[in-house]
């Protein structure tokens, strides 16, 4: 398995968001996070890249538990990139200079070869010629695949990414859908929370659903957005189908 | 080829136009007017020889114009050197009270106490402590009074700009630095890449006014001895017996003050402007 986590418990205040829960996921696998808006997806991928310590359980990347209070948390943040649903690019820096932060800053390589690498990857996400701006003169669709770019440029082992289409227009969500089919195609190991269940259906291997602080169902997208064997999971995607959403 | 406007629109341009002229007429008249009040009501005082005599003396002027440039000198000096070690010093210390964990707790105490205690004490005072209390502790190679006096300055001012890139620091979102940590920058180098070159943007506006009003508190060292502008002026009331030295002193000191004014009224501006970009 490239990442274990094995029944991770996560507490704010008296408020259980993970209880126990666990979830595996294998190398060049694509898993997608179902679930209500506060079932905590964000948090298990904050926990995953340790922005947010777990309260209980452990986690395991390459077989080695990166929840160890020993481990560096800079040095495991560099094998897993993570994308935000805002992009968070940082708007003082060119598009370039945000991609080049961390191959220079993080991995000392030298600023050509960084730059040489980052504008491979503008080339390959046709945003060659927004290399020199700023992220504010950007669109939203471009700003996140941008963002996915400045991630991808530190070569993670696992790409998290969480809800990185939700705050676009139904037209830029294409181009962001594109490009993470790529990466699937690249054999990119990735878990992403969404709401959008035509893109957890076609790209991800395996969905889970988040609910009561664990993975309450999981398997392969047609069973479970389209057969789904608990009532809570029927539950939830009729209430999504309602929305309009799938 | 620009395309000729409708005529509704050539309406609209002829009426902008006649708004204007008609302002510009408004405010000339209307400054006219006040000049002249102002000028008859001052002229026409009953004091108004004497008082013109003992402030506004030309001769008197001319004779203690070179110390007073002299000493000015001096006060440009300190300016720079006071400015740039205060926003070292305010720049440092907001860093520190971020710092997290149990560790730097008596870095973060001592910092706030800082900032909490020298906003609160008159320059004056400090002035005097460090200028005149220093030397009396007789320790081996106490600097001279200019430099205590810097270093009074200094102290207080940092303390004010320490809070101004506090403010700064905090307004920067907790997600830019969630978002630097998740590339693997540590701590120290998310502060300096992410958060820091966003916080001083951010604050440049007051930072600059800060800077404004240190250079006109700089003119305080002459409490403690030196011979800056004011100081000189001082000297030059006194020999004379006519206060115009210090009119010329507090003319000096405006002239020095404006294109630094400026420069702080262009750079809020210009931030107000990106603000309302959306930016
Ligand atoms: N730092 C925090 N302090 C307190 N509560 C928090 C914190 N972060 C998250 N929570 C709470 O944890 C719960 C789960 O939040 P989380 O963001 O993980 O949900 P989510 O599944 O990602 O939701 P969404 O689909 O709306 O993004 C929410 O109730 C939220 O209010
Ligand atoms: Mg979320």
């Amino acid at each position: 398995m490239l990442l274990a986590i094995d029944k991770v418990r996560k507490v704010f205040g008296d408020h259980v968001i993970l209880d126990d829960l666990s979830l595996d996921v294998a190398e060049h696998e694509v898993v997608a996070l179902i679930g209500a808006s506060g079932s905590g997806k964000s948090t298990l991928l904050r926990c995953v890249n340790l922005l947010t310590e777990v309260d209980d359980g452990t986690i395991h990347l390459d077989g080695e538990e990166i929840t160890d209070p020993r481990a560096d948390p800079d040095l495991v943040r560099r094998r897993i990139g993570l994308v935000f649903q805002s992009y968070n690019l940082f708007p003082h820096m060119t598009v370039l200079e945000n991609i080049m932060l961390a191959p220079v800053r993080v991995h000392r390589r030298s600023s050509d070869q960084a730059r040489a690498q980052a504008m491979q990857w503008l080339d390959r996400v046709g945003l060659a010629e927004k290399a020199g701006a700023y992220p504010d003169r950007l669109s939203g669709g471009q700003q996140q695949r941008a963002a996915i770019v400045r991630a991808l440029v530190n070569s993670p082992r696992l790409l998290l990414l969480d809800e990185v289409t939700s705050a676009l227009d139904p037209e830029l969500v294409g181009e962001v859908l594109t490009m993470i089919r790529e990466l699937k195609s690249d054999g990119m190991t990735m878990v992403l929370a969404t709401h959008e269940m035509g893109f957890a259906k076609q790209v991800a291997d395996r969905v889970a659903f988040l609910d009561g602080g664990r993975v309450l169902e999981q398997g392969p997208p047609e069973q479970v957005l389209g057969d789904p064997v608990e009532p809570r999971t029927r539950q939830f995607l009729a209430r999504i189908i309602e929305a309009g959403r799938l | 080829m620009s395309r000729t406007p409708s005529t509704r629109q050539q309406e609209r341009i002829a009426y902008r136009r006649g708004r204007a002229v008609r302002s510009v007429l408004l405010a000339a008249a209307s400054t006219a007017v006040v000049g002249t009040v102002l000028t008859v009501g001052i002229t026409g005082a009953p004091g108004w020889e004497r008082v013109k005599e003992s402030f506004f003396d030309p001769e008197t002027a001319v004779e203690y114009l070179p110390e007073i440039l002299q000493g000015l000198w001096l006060n440009v000096k300190l300016l720079v050197i006071c400015a740039t070690l205060a926003m070292v010093l305010g720049l440092l210390i907001a860093v520190l009270r971020t710092l997290r964990g149990p560790v730097f707790f008596p870095v973060r105490a001592m910092a706030t106490t800082y900032t909490y205690s020298l906003r609160g004490l008159p320059l004056i005072i400090v002035i005097y402590l460090f200028a005149f209390g220093i030397p009396g502790l007789r320790l081996q190679g106490t600097p001279d009074v200019l430099w205590l006096g810097a270093a009074a300055i200094t102290v207080t001012y940092g303390a004010y700009l320490a809070e101004v890139f506090r403010a700064g620091i905090e307004s920067v979102h907790p997600s830019q630095i969630a978002a630097a940590r998740s590339l693997g920058l540590s701590y120290r180098q998310a502060m300096r890449h992410v958060v820091l070159p966003q916080a001083v943007r951010r604050v440049a506006p007051p930072l600059l006014n800060d800077t404004v009003a240190l250079q006109k508190d700089v003119g305080l060292i002459s409490l403690a001895g030196p011979v800056d502008a004011i100081r000189a002026a001082q000297i030059g009331v006194a020999q004379s017996a006519d206060f115009t030295p210090y009119v010329v002193a507090g003319v000096l000191f405006v002239l020095l003050a404006l294109p630094l004014i400026a420069v702080t009224d262009w750079v809020t501006l210009r931030a107000a402007r990106r603000q309302n970009a959306g930016s």
